[in-house]
């Protein structure tokens, strides 16, 4: 064994390791502490626990990408409130009423070009002013969301169409649609990170940028386009969920980007840039979610679910930092 | 010394950094780069005066700041943090926490007693932030995210998810903070201000001050230097701590009751207050003073927007523009170029 495979194993391990435990814990827990007579491993359960994910780790994923580039994506929340906004207030334009059913998938083009949209302006005014990314996104954060408000008031906005809501409820060979498109995402992500150039291109831009520019990736573009498909997964991941509940209030969203940002810390993503993986990300995607769940079913207050999910994060953190330091020759000052 | 440094150079060269120096420091842009945002508080008053002569009333300008007081007192703490090239994200929940402890505090052991202890508690806390930060080393991006969850489950354990209430509004003297006024001068603008004094007296005149600059420009310099770093950076999220333990006790003071969500949300908003008034996230900039005036130039917006008979979260949109500006020009003004030079 090549010194080091051991703690690269366990770090890239750590968060399914961490799952386990964590299902090993609300099992045993609840089989004491429950109130309910359902096992906590219940298929349906389980089920739902996907379900649940898929809103945050659809946006999750991008994140990553953007993480692995050396940047942060603030505006997510609010790119995914003025996506929901547009997606359910279009199915109701005259303009559309000839349409039937086939204002849908218009609907659903509508929201993603909304969120590429937006996305593109982030990765525009990054590229082309050079202000940190942190400080663009903390600004659109305000401003996309000054938008959602300035669309409809402080007014909820709601359609429900019921074909719609039927897909977005039916079950495929088990799995709801929300599932499906966490799945097919995470599948076409990772397989843009590792097994193409742009992926390639990103954890070189995030590892030593000068070096990438010195090898010739065009590095605004490519900022650019990750943001565009940040700026896409938020607005998929408010199409999937408010294709299903039909109503959005001008607050939805309101600090997912920091649950997001949690989740893919979790997962190992460095906010340096430079590295980080996919799966890691579904990986601490799942663990908050099994948190909130279990916590749940042994019958804690919802309350302690933003206390342990805050102090395993510091936690996480601190492990991973130690871990790192092992073995390497670090300056230490 | 520009001077001096043109002279030196000669030859080769000094064509480029001689126009670099032209466009930083002597042009008109250059004068718009280092005090746009000046420039910009002056534009937007006369221009909300010319829309609505009510903006300039003393009434009218003595209600935006005492409504910034808040943002205000926290964004002086979030100043020392960001200095010292560190965020701070926990504010907004911490303030929430601070405020619910006071006034559960206020009807079990008296308000004299319940805020020296509510400081302590917040003080506990910044010094778990501080200690994480400071002296582990750990990235305060994540730490502060991590505090900001933890401590909004902390507060609402703390209070089971209700709202607290003070039992005897009109028979107590806690309302003073929040509501009395002291010579002709709200208190929350009085505390403000004290506040603004003397932690810009510290951050510019006194050696703390000056490590903290030191930290952030350029923190293995300093440790060299023999700075101590962790106990330098430790320091300054107490500062922040105690500004928000105060920024809490003028909240729970001018409402005598709270939702445990008052404050989230505020952490992003005083984060954009501070950027506004110039100081960089990479740390080793910004000014006490500046801030200040970030903080007023947001309220003033605010209000501008409302007399004109705009909707409140037009001003989402425009403090966007105005934050990405204001950090856009501060840095092309650095390098000399308008657009970056990446490619």
């Amino acid at each position: 064994m090549e010194p080091g495979t051991l703690s690269t194993f366990l770090k890239r391990g750590a968060i399914w390791g961490f799952i386990v435990v964590e299902l090993i814990f609300f099992t045993v827990a609840g089989e004491f502490l429950s109130l309910s007579d359902k096992a906590f491993m219940d298929l349906d359960n389980m089920l739902l626990l996907f379900k649940q994910s898929a809103p945050i780790g659809i946006i999750a994923l991008g994140m990553t990408i953007v993480m692995i580039n050396g940047n942060i994506d603030l505006s997510v929340g609010a790119t995914f409130a003025l996506s929901a906004v547009i997606l359910l207030d279009c199915m109701t334009w005259p303009f559309f009423a000839g349409l039937g059913d086939w204002v849908i998938p218009v609907a659903w083009g509508l929201a993603l070009l909304t969120g590429i949209a937006l996305g593109a302006i982030n990765g525009l005014i990054v590229w082309k002013t050079g202000v940190d990314a942190f400080i663009v996104t903390l600004g659109s954060m305000l401003g996309y969301r000054g938008l959602v408000f300035m669309y409809n008031g402080e007014q909820p906005t709601s359609h429900l169409n019921w074909t719609l809501v039927d897909f977005a409820e039916a079950q495929w060979l088990g799995l709801h649609t929300a599932t499906w498109f966490l799945i097919v995402m995470t599948a076409a992500i990772w397989f843009l990170m590792n097994r193409t150039v742009h992926g390639r291109n990103a954890y070189a831009v995030g590892d030593n940028r000068d070096a990438a520019v010195n090898a010739g990736i065009r590095v605004g573009p490519h900022i650019m386009i990750n943001f565009m498909i940040i700026g896409f997964l938020a607005s998929l991941s408010a199409v999937v969920f408010y294709s299903e509940s039909g109503s959005v209030n001008p607050n939805d969203g309101e600090l997912y980007e920091l649950w997001v940002i949690t989740a893919v810390v979790l997962g190992g993503t460095k906010l340096t840039g430079g590295a980080g993986s996919i799966l890691s990300t579904l990986g601490g995607v799942l663990a908050i979610q099994l948190l909130r769940k279990g916590l749940g079913h042994i019958g804690a207050d919802t309350e302690t679910v933003n206390l342990v999910i805050g102090c395993i994060l510091i936690a996480v953190l601190f492990l991973d930092r130690q871990l790192n330091l092992k073995g390497k020759e670090e300056l230490r000052v | 010394m520009s001077n001096i440094s043109g002279n030196q150079m000669g030859g080769f060269g000094s064509l480029k950094e001689e126009a670099m120096t032209r466009l930083s420091k002597s042009s008109i842009g250059g004068f718009l780069a280092r005090q746009g945002i000046l420039v910009a508080f002056a534009f937007f008053i006369i221009g909300f005066t010319i829309a609505n002569e009510r903006f300039l009333d003393p009434d009218n300008i003595m209600g935006v700041v005492r409504s910034s007081a808040i943002l205000g007192v926290m964004a002086l703490g979030v100043t020392f943090v960001v200095i010292s090239g560190n965020l701070d994200l926990s504010v907004g929940s911490m303030m929430s926490f601070s405020t619910i402890v006071v006034l559960d505090l206020h009807d079990k052991i008296g308000p004299t007693l319940a805020i020296p202890a509510m400081f302590a508690m917040t003080l506990c806390l910044g010094a778990i932030i501080g200690f994480l930060v400071g002296y582990l080393k750990l990235n305060s991006l994540i730490v502060t995210l991590g505090m900001l969850s933890a401590i909004h489950g902390l507060t609402l354990t703390y209070s089971g998810g209700k709202n607290m209430d003070i039992s005897d509004k009109e028979g107590t003297w806690f309302g003073v903070f929040g509501q009395g006024d002291l010579l002709g001068i709200p208190v929350p603008i009085l505390l403000f201000a004290l506040l603004a004094a003397f932690l810009g007296m510290v951050l510019a005149k006194t050696p703390f001050g000056r490590k903290v600059y030191a930290v952030g420009g350029n923190g293995v310099a300093a440790t060299f230097s023999g700075i101590p770093r962790a106990r330098v950076v430790f320091t300054c999220y107490l500062m922040s701590a105690l500004c928000v333990a105060t920024a809490g006790l003028i909240q729970a003071s001018r409402s005598l009751g709270s939702q445990n969500t008052v404050g989230q949300g505020l952490e992003l908003e005083v984060l954009a207050a501070v950027i506004l008034g110039g100081a960089s996230l990479l740390g080793g900039s910004g000014t006490i003073f500046k801030t200040v005036i970030g903080v007023l130039i947001l309220g003033f917006i605010q209000n501008g927007l409302l007399l004109v008979g705009l909707q409140f979260y037009v001003q989402y949109v425009v403090t966007w523009i105005i934050i990405i500006l204001a950090v856009w020009l501060d840095i092309a003004a650095k390098r000399g170029k308008l657009w970056s030079q990446i490619a």
